[in-house]
């Protein structure tokens, strides 16, 4: 059920400050697809323009085409509620709602999408804490504010929130960026779990992680400061980080650049 | 088995569909038209009412139908997004109503005494039947005491505020915090009664021959009190800007704590110190209450703040509002405008002066 | 400090550390004795502290500034029980519940019941309205406005707090009363059967008018209070909402009103204060009557401080005492709602600075 995300010639602009510059690119179902390049060089706005979270800051704007399963999600008749339904998002620092519980934050989404019935809540809530492997930490304490959780168990706790909407496509926005290497690790794990239900773009700094856990790899570059970013390659991970045909994925990769 | 192949009842959890229809503006514009009909109709056919009625029955029926319309057009959430967002902007125009409608009286009414006469002359000597008469005493009433309530309030507010940021610790400097923001809500009336209770009938017969006196001074100290908390939490917010590095280089230099406060600290908060002083000022301007309990109000001019009875513009309008005569009414809009003026004035000036200030946010 | 060596403390500038501008005033931890004693080994090169400096002048000063506002608040009370404790002794009637005020004869009469519960209903009318309007408003500047019309819409917002009281006093009397004296006779046309639209009139300075106007009053204060914790709720909160797919309103009832949710409440018992304590508006537009009434929109009506406004003029001593007493309930009153509402504040910028 997971699907496919198509990029064409997407191009997006904060104001008149254009941040990517016409970007390509195909994201296969069930697959894993990170994101890697240096600071600034648009791999975020890119991800934020994947799920249109990226026109929520005032000025934003997208030029060109993206399509899951051949819809073109910049279309004007297009309900952008249902395309971040759709493709949900894992941010960077741990955001779980502070004035929530830890059962409250699972289930924020299908609350807002109408599921009243107690007996689907909870039984969504244990799934999803199943699938993002924090139930057996969270389940005596279910009640309890999401914010008293570890900074690892908070980060887990919003991608079982972000899963029980039950999306097709998961993005994840550095998502292990502020954890220690004990919680990124069992992120990691997480990711290669669910793999097989989900399509998963992530962004990261870390090409550690990215050699790791995803299939392809794209890298993002910009010439200086104040160019757009553009997609410098995009191929299967091995290949990127094992033979690159491009001279910068290659100087970035062992470190020369960036 | 995964969450995905679950079924789950009832819910279109992740629908193949991303499109939606969307509410053409014709019916939105039908919507409102046809509420406005609807409350014509009952209105005026029943006559129940005049257009006002209409007016807010039109809204009330537009708000339904736009829901109920949007609601089997785009869904029920989008319809619920729709209606709250309709609230929000008429609580906004809701607001603005009044306020036009009180400068729009303001100016309309306040005019027609705006003269030399009313600005040069007391009312001293002025009977029910005189069209003249003026706020000329009132005006010196509320410099002479809203200047000296000044230069009380604001070196007691400032030194207060450097205690805060700068010498208060513990359980002591938190307690001042805290009170500091409770007296901001003490009202006026209450420290109108303080000053009363305790200079005009305790402390004033000492200088009086054992008779209490009203005084503008009186007003003064009943001002200070409510202008000393206002002052005292923004100086301090301004205080809490000045970045540390610049007190810790002076330190560095030899400069004593007092000196740095003095000659570093309150020089680089001196802008935004000032704007918080500025918007008590015109708090304090305002203030009727306590002039009224402590001063008296007078009908000829007082310029002696110490000795007898004095008026202010606040109370000016007050008694000119109580006032039978028929010229009163335009006398009260008048010294209303003016007042109204001072206010804005010192308010606009002191947020145009925290808007160029550097350290502010 | 104390446990050093007093060489060091003798070194005046030295005492300044960078430490010493926050966490403690400078010397603050030298017990008085160790000025006396002489520096121990060679520290007698080094200035010797002066024993009364401009420092400890200028921070005797500073603290008692401080401690001044605390003065205040105890002097405020005491002055007040001071004048009042005579004229309730005086009092022929119970204070609490006695409704009418005759403090100025022979046998004096008076009690607050009236006017507190004048005081209270118009308050509670003025909160009604005016906290949702100003939710909305709040909500509409810092979230739904562009920022174009949300920084001079809050401008004007804030200009309207600055307006004095006798200035709305003066236009709910002179413009205001009118289309409310025409609503109050059309609600009693068509509501009469509820109590509080009852009566045979006449209509004009009632309890709707003096609550309308002081909701108009009360507007700026929560405005701008709820404005500002509604823009303090985090982005990525907000964010985290949206991109479960939450609608515009959706986002803001999951993220920014349990969020601003302490904030609010504060706002609007700081909004009760201000109409609690409201004086000159409620003068002007009130019937000024003694008597308990829920009828809203008949001429009636009386505050505790509007009382004091009225009636002060021809007060004798027991009846500026029993105006006196008056004010110390609305002193009382308004502390304790000033006090809770600056205890959720503190208590709330606590768990945020924790938080963070």
């Amino acid at each position: 059920m997971a699907k496919r995300i198509e990029a064409s010639n997407v191009s997006s602009y904060y104001g008149n400050f254009k941040a990517i510059d016409s970007i390509s690119m195909t994201v296969e179902p069930k697959t894993i697809t990170a994101l890697i390049g240096p600071s600034g060089c648009g791999k975020s706005t890119f991800l934020r323009s994947i799920n249109r979270m990226h026109e929520v800051l005032p000025g934003a704007r997208i030029e060109g085409r993206l399509t899951i399963d051949d819809q073109n999600i910049y279309d004007p008749d297009v309900d952008v509620t249902a395309v971040r339904r759709l493709i949900g998002m894992v941010f960077q620092r741990p955001n779980p709602f502070p004035t929530m519980s830890i059962y409250e934050n699972v289930v924020a989404g299908l609350k807002l999408n109408g599921v009243k019935k107690k007996s689907v809540l909870d039984d969504a809530a244990e799934q999803s804490l199943k699938a993002a492997n924090l139930w057996n930490e969270v389940k005596d304490r279910l009640n309890r504010p999401g914010a008293g959780l570890s900074g690892g168990q908070q980060q887990r706790l919003c991608i079982a929130r972000t899963i029980a909407v039950e999306p097709q496509v998961v993005l994840m926005d550095e998502p292990c960026s502020a954890l220690d290497p004990i919680s990124t690790l069992a992120i990691e794990d997480l990711m290669f779990k669910l793999k097989d239900r989900f399509t998963i773009i992530i962004v990261t700094h870390n090409m550690q992680q990215a050699a790791r856990v995803s299939d392809k790899t794209g890298f993002f570059s910009i010439d200086k400061t104040g160019d757009p970013g553009r997609l410098i390659e995009y191929d299967d991970t091995q290949k990127i980080f094992s033979n690159p045909s491009e001279k910068k994925t290659e100087d970035y990769i062992t470190g020369r650049f960036g | 088995m995964s969450l995905l192949e679950r079924e789950v009842s009832g819910v279109a959890m992740t629908p193949d569909n991303i499109r939606t229809r969307r509410l053409p503006l014709v019916a939105n514009l039908g919507t409102a038209v046809a509420a406005i009909v609807v409350a014509a109709a009952v209105v005026l056919g029943l006559d129940l009412g005049n257009w006002v009625l209409v007016a807010v029955l039109a809204v009330v029926f537009y708000l339904i139908g736009i829901s109920i319309v949007a609601g089997r057009v785009e869904g029920r959430r989008a319809a619920r997004d729709r209606m709250w967002k309709s609230l929000i902007y008429s609580a906004c125009v809701l607001a603005i109503l009044p306020l036009a409608s009180v400068v729009w009286t303001l100016v309309s009414k306040g005019a027609s005494r705006l003269d030399g006469d009313f600005f040069g002359t007391s009312m001293n000597n002025i009977g029910a039947r005189d069209p003249n008469g003026g706020a000329y005493h009132a005006i010196i009433g509320t410099l002479e005491q809203v200047g000296i309530a000044t230069l009380l309030a604001v070196p007691l507010g400032v030194l207060g505020a450097i205690y805060l940021v700068e010498y208060g610790k513990g359980r002591f400097a938190l307690t001042v915090r805290f009170f500091v923001d409770v007296m901001t809500g003490i009202p006026s009336i209450v420290a109108g009664l303080f000053v009363l209770s305790f200079w005009v009938l305790i402390v004033s017969p000492w200088f009086n021959d054992g008779q209490p006196r009203f005084s503008g001074f009186a007003a003064s100290l009943a001002l200070t009190v409510l202008m000393l908390p206002t002052i005292v939490r923004s100086t301090e917010e301004m205080l809490r800007l000045v970045p540390g590095p610049l007190r810790e280089g002076s330190y560095a230099l030899g400069v004593p704590q007092w000196k740095t406060i003095v000659r570093i600290v309150l020089p680089t908060a001196l802008p935004g110190i000032v704007t918080g002083i500025m918007l008590a000022v015109a708090r304090a301007a305002g203030e009727t209450a306590p002039v009224l309990l402590v001063a008296g109000g007078a009908a000829a001019i007082n310029f002696d703040p110490f000795a007898g009875n004095q008026s202010s513009l606040a109370l000016f309008v007050y008694q000119q509002a109580g006032d039978a005569s028929r010229y009163a009414p335009a006398r009260a809009w008048t010294a209303a405008l003016t007042l109204v003026a001072l206010v804005l004035i010192l308010t606009v000036a002191a947020k145009l002066l925290a808007r160029r200030n550097r350290l502010s946010r | 400090m104390g446990d050093y060596p007093s060489r060091s403390e003798n070194a005046t500038a030295g005492d300044l550390g960078v430490t010493a501008s926050r966490t403690r005033a400078a010397g603050s931890g030298v017990s008085p004795s160790s000025y006396d004693e002489p520096p121990i080994g060679g520290g007698g090169a080094l200035p010797k502290k002066a024993r009364f400096s401009m420092e400890s002048g200028f921070r005797g000063l500073s603290v008692s500034a401080g401690a001044m506002v605390l003065v205040i608040i105890v002097a405020i009370a005491i002055f007040l029980i001071s004048k009042a404790a005579p004229a309730i002794g005086k009092d022929t009637e119970n204070f609490l519940t006695y409704k009418q005020w005759f403090p100025n004869e022979a046998d004096p009469k008076f009690g607050i019941a009236a006017l507190a519960f004048g005081t209270l209903l118009t308050s509670v009318i003025a909160l009604i309205v005016a906290v949702p309007i100003s939710l909305g408003i709040a909500l509409f500047l810092s979230h739904y406005a562009p920022k174009r019309l949300a920084t001079p819409l809050g401008f004007i917002i804030d200009l309207l707090a600055a307006v004095p009281s006798v200035v709305f006093g003066l236009w709910g009397r002179d413009v205001f009363q009118q289309p409310v004296a025409d609503f109050s006779e059309w609600l009693n046309k068509y509501f009469s059967w509820i109590p509080i639209f009852g009566g045979d009139g006449p209509y004009g300075q009632s309890i709707m008018l003096g609550g309308l106007v002081l909701a108009i009053m009360v507007l700026p204060i929560v405005t701008s209070l709820s404005r500002e914790v509604f823009q303090q709720t985090p982005g990525m909160n907000e964010e985290a909402a949206l991109a479960l797919g939450a609608t515009k309103w959706e986002m803001v009832r999951t993220a920014v009103l349990p969020y601003g949710k302490p904030g609010v409440i504060a706002s609007v018992m700081l909004g009760l204060g201000r109409a609690l304590g409201e004086t000159i508006a409620l003068a002007l537009t009130l019937g000024l009557v003694f008597n308990i009434s829920f009828n809203l929109i008949e001429v009636g009506g009386n505050s505790v401080a509007a009382n004091i406004a009225t009636t002060f003029g021809e007060a004798n001593e027991t009846g500026r005492g029993a105006l006196i007493a008056s004010g110390l309930v609305l002193f009382a009153i308004t502390l304790v709602v000033n006090m809770g509402a600056r205890a959720i504040i503190y208590r709330r910028r606590e768990f945020r600075d924790s938080a963070a």
